[in-house]
C-alpha cells in the first residue's frame, strides 16, 4: 500500500470509530458535527471530479448544492401540507421519502450542470470561474426573488425526512445513512478516475490539443465530468438540507462555492480523499476557532493563504508526499 | 408608465454602470496586464467606503473622505500586491482564486473586527443634496448625476492615461510581452505595483461614491464584484473599452429590467403573479445577457481572439 492509500485507509477507520465512541459516550452532537463534516466532504468529492479530474475551476458549485437542497425542501414542503405540486396535466405529489428526494436532487441538479456546463464550457481559464461564479449568482438571486418557497427567509421541513426501516431523526442512524452514500460515490469516484473515460479526462486536462488529435473531444468530455460532478454535489445539498431541516438560498451564495473548493484544497485536489480530510479540518476549526473568538474567518483566511501560497498539495500533499497528483 | 419615470431609470442604470465601470476598470487592467484574478477587488471597494466613512465622521468633510478613500484603498492594493500578490503571477488561476478568496476573508472579518458588525452611513454633503431639473423638467438627484458625471471623467482620464502617457505605453507594452518590456529596461514589478494600486484606487473611490447612497457594511463589495465579472465577461477580459460598454449594458439592463419586466408581464398575468414572475426574472437578467454574449462572442464583445 502506498502512504496515501494507509492516509485513506485511516481516514474511514477515523469516520467509523469517532461517531461510534460518541455514541457510545453518549455525545449526539459530536455525531451531527461528524455527519455534517461527511455531507460538505461529499459535496467536495463532487466538486473535486470536475477540479482534480477536469482542471475546471468551477467557482458555482453552490448553485448544484443549492438545488439539491431546494429539491428535498420542495418535495418535503409540499408532501407535509398535502398539497401536490402540479395537479394538471398529470398528479405530482411531494414526498417524504429520502431515497426519491435524493433521485430528484440528482436529476435537477445534473440537469443544471449540464445546461450551465454547455454554456461555460465554450470557454475556458478566467473567463470559466468569471461564468460558473456568474450563473451560480444568477440562481442565487432567483431563490431570493422567486417568493413561492420562503424566498430570502428559506424554507422549514418539521420532520426529517423517512428512509425504510431506519429512524432517521436518530443521529447516528442518519449518520450511517451519510456515511453509506459517501462511501458508495468515493468508491465509484475512484473506479471513474481509472476507467478510460477518467483517463482521458486526465489526459484533456494536460494536453487538450492531443486528446483532439486521436478523435476525442475534450468539450465531450468535460461537459460529462462537469455533469457528474454537480450531480454529487447536488445530492450532498440534499443531505446538507435534510441535516438541517433547512433550505435558505445561503446554500446558492458564492461564499458556499468558495467553502466547497477550500475543503478540496485543503485536503489536496486530485486526491480521492482530499475533500474527504478538508472539510473534517474546516469543521474542526470552525469548532475550535469558532470557540475562540468570533471572527474566527480571519484565521482560516491566513492557513488557507499559507497552504496556497507554501504547502502546494494540501494536507494529503504534504503528508503523503507527490503522487501522480495535478501538478 | 410615464416617460419621466422611465428616464429617471435610464440615469439610475447610467449611473450604476458608471459606478460597476470603476471596478472593472480596475479589474480587467489586472488582468489584462498582469494576467491575474483578484477577487478581493471587491474588500477594496469596501475598504474604500469604510476608509470615507470614517474621515468623513471625524472631519465632515466630504473631499477629505474621498481622498481618504483613494489614499487607503490605493496603499491597501500596493501593501496587498507586494505581500501576497505577486507571489501568484506565475500559479495557475486555481491558486490566484484561493489565495485572494483568502483575503477576502481577512479583509472582511478584519474590518468587522475593527468597525463593529453595524453598518456605517456616510452622508451626501449639503452641496451636493437635493434634486435638480433636467432638461424636460426631470427631477432628479443632484448626487447621482454627480456620480454619472464623475464615473464619465474617470473613464476618459483612464482612456487619456493609457493612450497618452508613458505609463499608460508601458502598461500597453505589458499586456503584449511583458519580457520583452523588462529587457528593455523597465521595472515590471515596480509597473505592476502601480497598476495595482491604481485599479485598487479605481475601486475605493467607487466604494465612497457609493457608499453615501447605500449603508456602508462588511460584505458589500461582493455583489458588485460579482456584476463587475459579469462586465468583463460582457465586455472583453482586459479591454477597457470593452469594460465601459459591458458596464452601461449592465447597469441599463438591471435597472430598466426591473422597471419593465413586471410591468410587460401584466399584460397577460394578474398583478401580484407579474411583479413576482417579473422582479425574479428581472433579478436574472444581465446574467441571460451574459449567456446570450458567449453564445455569439466567446471571448466577449472587444475581447482579444483566446
Amino acid at each position: 500500500m502506498s502512504r496515501e492509500q494507509i492516509l485513506n485507509a485511516a481516514v474511514m477507520l477515523a469516520l467509523v470509530a469517532f461517531p461510534l465512541w460518541a455514541w457510545a459516550t453518549d455525545e449526539p452532537f459530536l455525531i451531527t458535527l461528524t455527519t455534517k463534516a461527511a455531507i460538505l466532504a461529499l459535496a467536495g468529492v463532487g466538486l473535486n471530479i470536475a477540479l482534480g479530474l477536469g482542471g475546471l475551476v468551477s467557482l458555482g458549485h453552490a448553485a448544484f448544492f443549492g438545488i439539491g437542497g431546494y429539491a428535498m425542501g420542495v418535495l418535503a414542503s409540499h408532501a407535509q401540507l398535502y398539497d401536490p405540486i402540479l395537479e394538471t396535466p398529470f398528479l405530482i405529489e411531494g414526498t417524504k421519502s429520502m431515497p426519491i428526494i435524493w433521485l430528484v436532487a440528482i436529476t435537477a441538479s445534473g440537469l443544471a450542470a449540464l445546461a450551465i456546463g454547455a454554456l461555460s464550457l465554450r470557454t475556458s481559464g478566467v473567463y470559466f470561474i468569471m461564468i460558473t461564479l456568474a450563473f451560480g449568482q444568477m440562481l442565487y438571486f432567483f431563490a431570493i426573488s422567486w417568493p413561492a418557497y420562503g424566498g430570502e427567509d428559506g424554507l422549514s421541513i418539521y420532520v426529517r425526512n423517512d428512509f425504510p426501516g431506519l429512524n432517521t431523526l436518530d443521529p447516528i442512524q442518519f449518520y450511517v445513512i451519510v456515511l453509506a452514500l459517501l462511501a458508495a460515490v468515493l468508491f465509484l469516484t475512484s473506479r471513474l478516475a481509472k476507467s478510460s473515460f477518467g483517463l482521458a479526462l486526465n489526459a484533456a486536462r494536460q494536453s487538450p490539443m492531443r486528446v483532439e488529435t486521436v478523435g476525442i473531444s475534450p468539450y465531450r468530455l468535460r461537459l460529462i465530468a462537469f455533469t457528474i460532478s454537480g450531480m454529487i454535489t447536488g445530492l450532498a445539498g440534499a443531505l446538507f438540507a435534510d441535516l438541517n431541516r433547512f433550505v435558505s438560498p445561503t446554500m446558492l451564495s458564492w461564499q458556499t462555492s468558495g467553502e466547497i473548493m477550500v475543503f478540496v484544497i485543503i485536503g489536496g485536489v486530485a486526491r480521492l480523499f482530499g475533500p474527504v480530510v478538508g472539510a473534517m479540518l474546516f469543521i474542526l476549526l470552525e469548532h475550535l476557532l469558532g470557540g475562540l473568538s468570533d471572527y474566527w474567518h480571519v484565521y482560516l483566511g491566513v492557513l488557507l493563504l499559507l497552504i496556497v501560497l507554501f504547502a502546494r498539495g494540501g494536507v494529503i500533499g504534504s503528508l503523503a508526499g507527490r503522487g501522480k497528483a495535478h501538478d | 408608465m410615464s416617460l419621466i419615470l422611465f428616464a429617471e431609470q435610464v440615469l439610475n442604470g447610467l449611473q450604476l454602470g458608471v459606478m460597476l465601470f470603476l471596478m472593472a476598470a480596475g479589474l480587467t487592467l489586472v488582468f489584462g496586464v498582469m494576467g491575474l484574478i483578484n477577487l478581493a477587488h471587491g474588500s477594496l471597494f469596501m475598504i474604500g467606503a469604510f476608509a470615507a466613512a470614517a474621515v468623513a465622521g471625524a472631519t465632515g468633510s466630504f473631499l477629505l473622505a474621498l481622498m481618504a478613500a483613494l489614499a487607503a484603498a490605493a496603499a491597501a492594493g500596493a501593501l496587498v500586491e507586494l505581500v501576497v500578490i505577486r507571489r501568484l503571477y506565475n500559479r495557475d488561476h486555481l491558486d490566484q482564486v484561493l489565495a485572494t478568496f483568502a483575503l477576502i476573508l481577512i479583509f472582511s472579518e478584519g474590518t468587522r473586527w475593527v468597525f463593529g458588525s453595524f453598518p456605517l452611513f456616510l452622508n451626501i454633503p449639503d452641496y451636493l443634496a437635493g434634486p435638480v431639473t433636467l432638461p424636460g423638467g426631470i427631477q432628479y438627484p443632484f448626487y447621482r448625476l454627480t456620480l454619472i458625471l464623475i464615473g464619465l471623467a474617470v473613464a476618459l482620464g483612464l482612456f487619456l492615461l493609457i493612450s497618452r502617457t508613458r505609463l499608460g505605453i508601458q502598461i500597453r507594452a505589458g499586456e503584449n510581452d511583458r519580457e520583452m518590456i523588462a529587457a528593455l529596461g523597465i521595472n515590471i514589478s515596480g509597473l505592476y505595483t502601480i497598476v495595482f494600486a491604481l485599479g485598487a484606487a479605481l475601486a475605493g473611490l467607487a466604494g465612497a461614491l457609493v457608499g453615501a447612497i447605500q449603508s456602508v457594511q462588511v460584505g458589500m463589495g461582493e455583489p458588485v464584484l460579482i456584476l463587475a465579472f459579469v462586465v468583463i465577461v460582457i465586455g472583453g477580459i482586459g479591454s477597457i473599452k470593452g469594460a465601459l460598454v459591458g458596464s452601461i449594458l449592465v447597469g441599463l439592463t438591471d435597472t430598466l429590467g426591473g422597471l419593465l419586466l413586471p410591468e410587460l408581464f401584466r399584460q397577460f398575468m394578474d398583478s401580484s403573479a407579474a411583479s413576482s414572475a417579473g422582479s425574479a426574472l428581472a433579478s436574472m437578467l444581465i446574467y441571460i445577457l451574459m449567456a446570450a454574449v458567449l453564445i455569439v462572442r466567446p471571448t466577449g464583445l472587444f475581447g482579444a481572439k483566446a
